[in-house]
């Protein structure tokens, strides 16, 4: 109450919060990597013809988007052992972002697949090609400007998200925040230093998303 | 009979329980310009889609140079071609539409390259001669690395031209090629098409603009409801209708002689 | 026959736990309520701050969202836990899980009704002006009402996701659902049917407020 501001305890542990802030990203990055995977074959078999692969796909996306995201946290940590999957804390925390990454990914690639115009597929298969050709020449190039502002911000959501790895005791950024701040009781400075990670983090992938938008933009 | 470069014979198509061509016969020399005029819903587009497969249909037959388009008899069953198949028989024609549907993040060349080097599999330099011999007859070559954003539309139509001639067709499909065009763009487009048809290339032109039908075509066909409902030369046809519904056609067209 | 008897254990479980289970389903109700409700009421504020406030109003505000949706829950709900108490306020878990939430939900809310807005077009307030309306009248007959369709389904769409945060609240030892199940596995070590049953129990909560989302937005939408 009457302490001024002490950021000495946090400047010593600053390198145990840069670590946490490092393994968070590649939490979130393998997270990404993999749910990219999942959410191109959901969002694919989401505009299937044949109802075989539509009803499970949109039973996925339903099911995941409706759980909050650490009742799948604790389920795939303490429940799935049960069911013969036993995972170590950091291999089920990825899993799981995955899972729960790829039920997003899956509507934002649905809906960047959507933006291509009809009429390009047509006019692929009037100068000849097959359709393979038709997909990976012109679709999914164009697919992919369409949703890389929609799959930044979901990894920076997916970030944000792996602060619950907390919860699982695996020792990335929040984690090592709430040691600090029980061992060393300076709680307000502790608490600012990790929001400031965080939101220059944010903003720092926010730049970078954008800057990849500029690059692969098409001249105008 | 290959003096005859398109037959269509008792074409019939429908769109679930619609019928949209009840029954077009059509018979086609090399170097011939045919113009296909109608109202809207009368089937003329459609015609021209099932030409290049984009749509299939269910009865009649589609020869070009005496091969049979997209359907074949096996075991007196009518069954719908290979994919690999009818890819191949579609680089037979070469297709321009109303929307241009060019590649937007591909440059005009680039456009003109990809089904030489991806459907014609040849080499990207063979490719890059053809696409700029074809981009300066459609007076675009200095304009070969600008992307269809940078482009009017009267340009990328005629990029749009170039990529389907570029692949050697044996008959060029015009879909309304000017009817998305603000006016002042028009003639430029059509007078590419005046020319490759001055060289003899053969052409089925799905049209509006009725003086340029007047002025290039070799034959018109007049499509009524899903049917031909008149065809013959270009003078005969807009000077002297015999039938009423292509009097009263020509009548709601804006054309001047 | 081993599948069978631990469902009849689950069940039985379950039913002796049942009050337990409803008062947890209770709190997480009480604070999903209180974040969505209070969160509203101070997003709305910021949200017109954004779209009519002076510069300088506008930078502090745009600061305060910029930095809370930087910033992860479970570190807002950190932070509220343990830092209001070296500044005098020393709030219980309850009441710090919801501020937290609260301040959440504000910067979600304050940028939705934001976008609203901003997506009115100018010459719907210019012919507003034109006809004679002051501003107050302006936003209360023309502007809210079409601003009011886009933020419907949107702000169904944080308060569902306002169910779903409460569940950290869990990790500050707030007696809500979550915890409630957590504390039934520890001791009944049923972790896979309790666990399922939590996610079965939020599925069908949010699911709900999701069809209750649609049928507001159906409604909302103009004629065509």
């Amino acid at each position: 109450m009457g302490n001024t501001l002490n950021f000495a305890a946090v400047w010593r542990s600053f390198d145990l919060l840069l670590e946490g802030l490092a393994l968070s990203l590649g939490l979130a990055f393998a997270g990404i990597l993999i749910g990219c995977v999942i959410g191109l074959i959901v969002a694919f078999s989401l505009t299937a013809k044949a109802q075989l692969w539509r009803r499970p796909a949109r039973l996925y996306v339903t099911i995941i988007r409706n759980t909050p995201i650490l009742v799948l946290i604790l389920f795939a940590y303490f429940a799935l052992p049960e069911l013969g999957l036993a995972l170590s804390k950091t291999n089920s925390f990825i899993l799981t972002l995955a899972i729960y990454s790829g039920a997003y990914l899956a509507e934002v690639f649905r809906a960047g697949l959507a933006a291509v115009p009809t009429g390009l597929h047509e006019a692929g298969l009037a100068i000849g090609l097959r359709e393979g050709q038709i997909r990976n020449s012109v679709i999914l190039p164009l697919m992919l400007r369409n949703v890389l502002p929609s799959l930044g911000s979901t990894f920076i959501s997916l970030f944000k998200d792996t602060s619950l790895a907390a919860a699982i005791a695996i020792p990335e950024l929040t984690f090592e925040a709430r040691k600090i701040n029980v061992e060393s009781f300076r709680v307000v400075e502790t608490w600012i230093v990790t929001c400031l990670l965080y939101v220059a983090t944010c903003a720092a992938l926010a730049a970078l998303i954008r800057y990849a938008e500029r690059r692969l933009a098409i001249p105008r | 009979m290959s003096d005859c470069l398109l037959e269509i014979r008792n074409l019939h198509k429908s769109f679930g329980a619609v019928e949209v061509l009840k029954g077009v016969d059509c018979l086609m020399r090399p170097g011939e310009v045919i113009s296909v005029i109608g109202s809207s819903g009368s089937g003329k587009t459609t015609m021209l889609r099932c030409i290049n497969m984009l749509e299939d249909f269910q009865d009649g037959s589609i020869r070009i140079d005496g091969e049979e388009i997209g359907y074949e008899i096996i075991d007196g069953a009518r069954r719908r071609k290979k994919e690999r198949e009818i890819a191949r028989q579609r680089a037979l024609t070469g297709m321009a539409f109303q929307q241009f549907n060019l590649f937007p993040h591909m440059s005009a060349i680039d456009n003109v390259m990809l089904g030489l080097v991806k459907a014609k599999r040849m080499t990207r330099d063979a490719a890059r001669d053809v696409a700029e011999r074809w981009l300066e007859r459609v007076g675009l070559r200095d304009r070969s690395d600008h992307y269809p954003s940078q482009l009017s539309g009267g340009q990328q139509q005629r990029v749009a031209i170039a990529r389907a001639i570029a692949m050697n067709p044996k008959l060029m499909l015009f879909d309304e090629v000017t009817s998305a065009l603000d006016p002042e763009l028009v003639s430029e487009v059509l007078q590419v098409i005046k020319g490759l048809a001055a060289d003899g290339m053969s052409m089925l032109i799905v049209t509006h603009e009725m003086r340029f039908a007047y002025e290039v075509s070799t034959r018109v066909i007049f499509m009524n409801q899903g049917r031909i409902g008149e065809e013959g030369d270009p003078r005969e046809m807009f000077n002297r209708p015999r039938t009423e519904r292509l009097t009263e056609f020509l009548k709601s067209s804006p054309f001047t002689k | 026959m081993g599948m069978m008897m631990d469902l009849a254990a689950f069940f039985d479980q379950a039913w002796v736990a049942r009050l337990a289970i409803l008062k947890g389903l209770g709190t997480t109700v009480a604070v999903s309520a209180l974040a969505i409700c209070l969160g509203t009421i101070l997003g709305v504020g910021v949200g017109l701050a954004l779209t009519y406030g002076a510069r300088p109003l506008r930078w502090l505000t745009r600061g305060y969202t910029d930095f809370i949706r930087g910033t992860p829950v479970l570190v807002l709900v950190f932070a509220s836990y343990y830092v209001l108490g070296t500044v005098g306020l020393d709030l219980p878990p309850f009441e710090a899980g919801v501020l937290a939430l609260t301040v959440f939900c504000s910067s979600h809310v304050g940028e939705i009704v934001r976008g609203a807005l901003q997506a009115i077009p100018a010459g719907q307030s210019e012919s507003a002006k034109a006809i004679g309306l002051t501003f107050t009248q302006t936003f209360a007959y023309v502007l809210a009402p079409q601003a009011l369709r886009q933020i419907l389904p949107a702000w169904v769409n944080t308060a569902a996701e306002m169910v779903k945060a409460s569940t950290l609240l869990s990790i500050i030892g707030v007696g809500e659902l979550l915890l409630r199940i957590q504390e039934l596995i520890s001791r009944t070590f049923l972790s896979l049917d309790f666990y399922f049953f939590a996610g079965v129990l939020y599925f069908a909560v949010n699911y709900a407020i999701e069809r209750f989302g649609r049928y507001v937005e159906r409604r909302s939408a103009l004629p065509t």
